[in-house]
């Protein structure tokens, strides 16, 4: 299902398909009416992507095709082998762990999954952790620690799973355990904001030295709807709601939550997850090298640093 | 979702309130108690044990050795960072906060003894916007982690509060992260750090510093948990068990060292930092 505000771009590039064809077939020259249709096509999608509202990028991190933690781990890194479960409880499908090569270098990988169908989607709780999971998450940064390899985390998450099993468990505990072991960390640690950026059950993995985030991704401490649902008194007023919270991501590197926005191509991500995906590995790559100098203890000064001046305040 | 009730009720709510209520009506057992009554057995309701929400100063002089409370909150003040607007303004919602409770955001507390114990000693406050965790509360506890780290003190923090503040999104967010790592000055210095859950805790609040104390007490009955009863009834569709998520069912999950009643509270506070904080023996002295 396309996004409303893709459609007129869809079309266009029937058109122009179809003409390529007709041509094709035929075998009549329409270069010159397919190249003006290109241009047409190019100015569409630039000046489309120029002026989204914020609820329009909520909508593009949403999208399905965009690159999921399981895709970005297959193109990004090498050699990766998943590792399963907590050790405590069971193994928890929304959240996926292993090791894996970075351009040569061991890193520790980390990331919410959401699933691609419904069924993978029922399967992985649509990207939204119970407990276990959060343990998983803390069991791969203590083998970040022992073997000095840094962490990688990709978030991608409505938020953590509210239901009864989750409390009986925990969450909020495990959450904030996960916080404060992920701000331990004596190795550079990364967090790259992939699509959805829900609250706490995001943050739990998002304890970086750096922070990233994908162009059309969104983060914050609660989704447009819920969010409309609480101080509109009405989900539908979720557009609203997602232009109050400035939850994308060029505002959040406005109020200095990331430090970098990583550009995607155009159309977004979802219709070229690959380039995007690229992308991001550059991006990676420049941060972990800026990172890895620095001693345990100098990390750990510069995430404190960082998260410690979060805030906006006056003092009187 | 408390936040969501808040709201709710103070815009119901008409004026009257020069008059002072004599009596107090307990929204459990639904007896009518006269206030002093209730005031003088701590905000407890004689009839069935109710514990009634406590304003932040009466609080303090609840926990706080007698005399010994010296203010340190009151110089960070909220600004409006994302200029957040819903049915009405964030400045004007929190001006409003501010009139009614005299303090500049949810946050109250300072240094005193307790039990003997130099504690640096913060509640939350429940009356302003829900108790919710904005920069204001982020700044006030890691500065007060770090206070109590420069002087040697134990943390006591008692949460009330119905999570992050909407209105500053991913900045409040960001204070779950400020303040968990706050902690960690105290963990260099074996300091204990003792978090008092109250009625209610949620969301953001829980699910950071509250969480990870040295020893988490809780008052009998408090609503504690990460997402609210109500989102989590629309999330399964299904009546939540008898009890879920109040303090009694956190403790027999293992979240939690103890329930404590009220009236214990101040006694089991200095019992656990005087055993905890390093010259927690000498005040084994004054002990009463
Ligand atoms: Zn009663």
């Amino acid at each position: 299902m396309p996004l409303e505000f893709e459609q007129p771009i869809l079309e266009l590039e029937a058109r122009i398909r179809e003409l390529r064809d007709y041509a094709e077939a035929g075998g009549v020259d329409l270069s010159d009416e397919i190249g003006l249709l290109e241009q047409k096509l190019e100015r569409l999608q630039r000046e489309t992507f120029a002026n989204l509202t914020r609820w329009q990028r909520v909508q593009l991190a949403r999208a399905p095709g965009r690159p999921t933690t399981l895709d970005v781990v297959e193109r990004v890194f090498d050699d990766f082998i998943e590792l399963h479960g907590d050790r405590a409880f069971a193994d928890d499908p929304a959240i996926v762990a292993g090791l894996a090569r970075f351009r040569g270098r061991s890193v520790v990988v980390v990331g919410h999954q959401k699933g691609k169908t419904t069924k993978e989607n029922i399967h992985r709780n649509f990207g939204m952790p119970h407990p276990e999971g959060y343990r998983k998450a803390m069991r791969m940064m203590d083998m970040a620690d022992r073997f000095g390899f840094p962490l990688i985390s990709l978030i991608d998450t409505p938020g953590a799973y509210p239901g009864v099993s989750a409390e009986e468990r925990g969450q909020a505990w495990v959450i904030a355990q996960s916080i404060q072991r992920m701000g331990r960390l004596r190795v550079p640690a990364l967090a790259i904001i992939l699509g959805e950026g829900g609250s706490g059950g995001a943050l739990a993995i998002g304890v970086g030295n750096r922070v990233l985030i994908m162009e059309n991704a969104w983060y914050s401490v609660i989704s447009p709807e819920s969010c409309a649902a609480i101080l509109w008194r009405d989900a539908a007023q979720a557009e609203q709601a997602a232009e109050a919270l400035r939850l994308t991501a060029h505002d959040l590197k406005e109020l200095g939550v990331v430090d970098r926005v990583v550009p995607e191509p155009g159309g977004g991500a979802h219709r070229n997850p690959e380039g995007a995906m690229d992308a991001l590995a550059e991006a990676l790559a420049k941060e972990l090298a800026e990172l890895e100098p620095l001693s345990p203890e100098e990390l750990l000064a510069d995430r404190y640093r960082r998260f410690r001046e979060m805030g906006a305040v006056e003092i009187v | 979702m408390a936040l969501d009730r808040l709201f709710r009720r103070r815009r119901t709510r008409g004026g009257g309130r020069d008059v002072p209520e004599l009596w107090l009506k307990c929204p459990s057992c639904e007896a009518q108690i006269y206030k002093k009554d209730l005031e003088a057995d701590l905000m407890v309701c004689p009839e069935c044990g109710h514990h009634f929400r406590l304003g932040v100063e009466e609080r303090v002089r609840q926990l706080a050795d007698e005399g010994s409370f010296e203010p340190t909150t009151g110089a960070v003040r909220p600004t409006d960072p994302l200029r957040f607007t819903d049915t009405e303004p964030y400045t004007e919602r929190l001006a409003r906060y501010q009139q009614e409770t005299g303090r500049p955001d949810a946050i109250y507390g300072g240094t005193c003894t307790v039990g003997g114990v130099p504690t640096l000693l913060l509640a939350m406050d429940y009356a302003f916007a829900g108790g919710s965790m904005g920069s204001v509360v982020g700044e006030e506890i890691a500065r007060g982690a770090e206070l109590a780290a420069e002087e040697g003190r134990a943390l006591v923090i008692v949460a009330a509060s119905g999570g992050a503040r909407m209105q500053e999104a991913a900045l409040s967010l960001m204070q779950m992260a400020k303040t968990t790592m706050a902690l960690d000055r105290l963990w260099e210095k074996r300091l204990p750090y003792v978090s008092i859950l109250t009625d209610p805790t949620t969301g953001g609040v829980t699910a950071s510093f509250a969480a990870l104390a040295d020893v988490i007490l809780a008052e009998p009955g408090a609503l504690i948990g990460f997402a609210g009863p109500r989102v989590i009834k629309q999330t399964i569709r299904q009546d939540l068990p008898e009890g879920f998520q109040r303090s009694e069912f956190l403790l027999r999950h293992g979240m939690l060292d103890r329930v404590v009643e009220r009236r214990e509270l101040r006694a089991t506070l200095a019992h656990v930092l005087r055993l905890l904080h390093p010259e927690g023996g000498a005040s084994d002295a004054a002990r009463v």
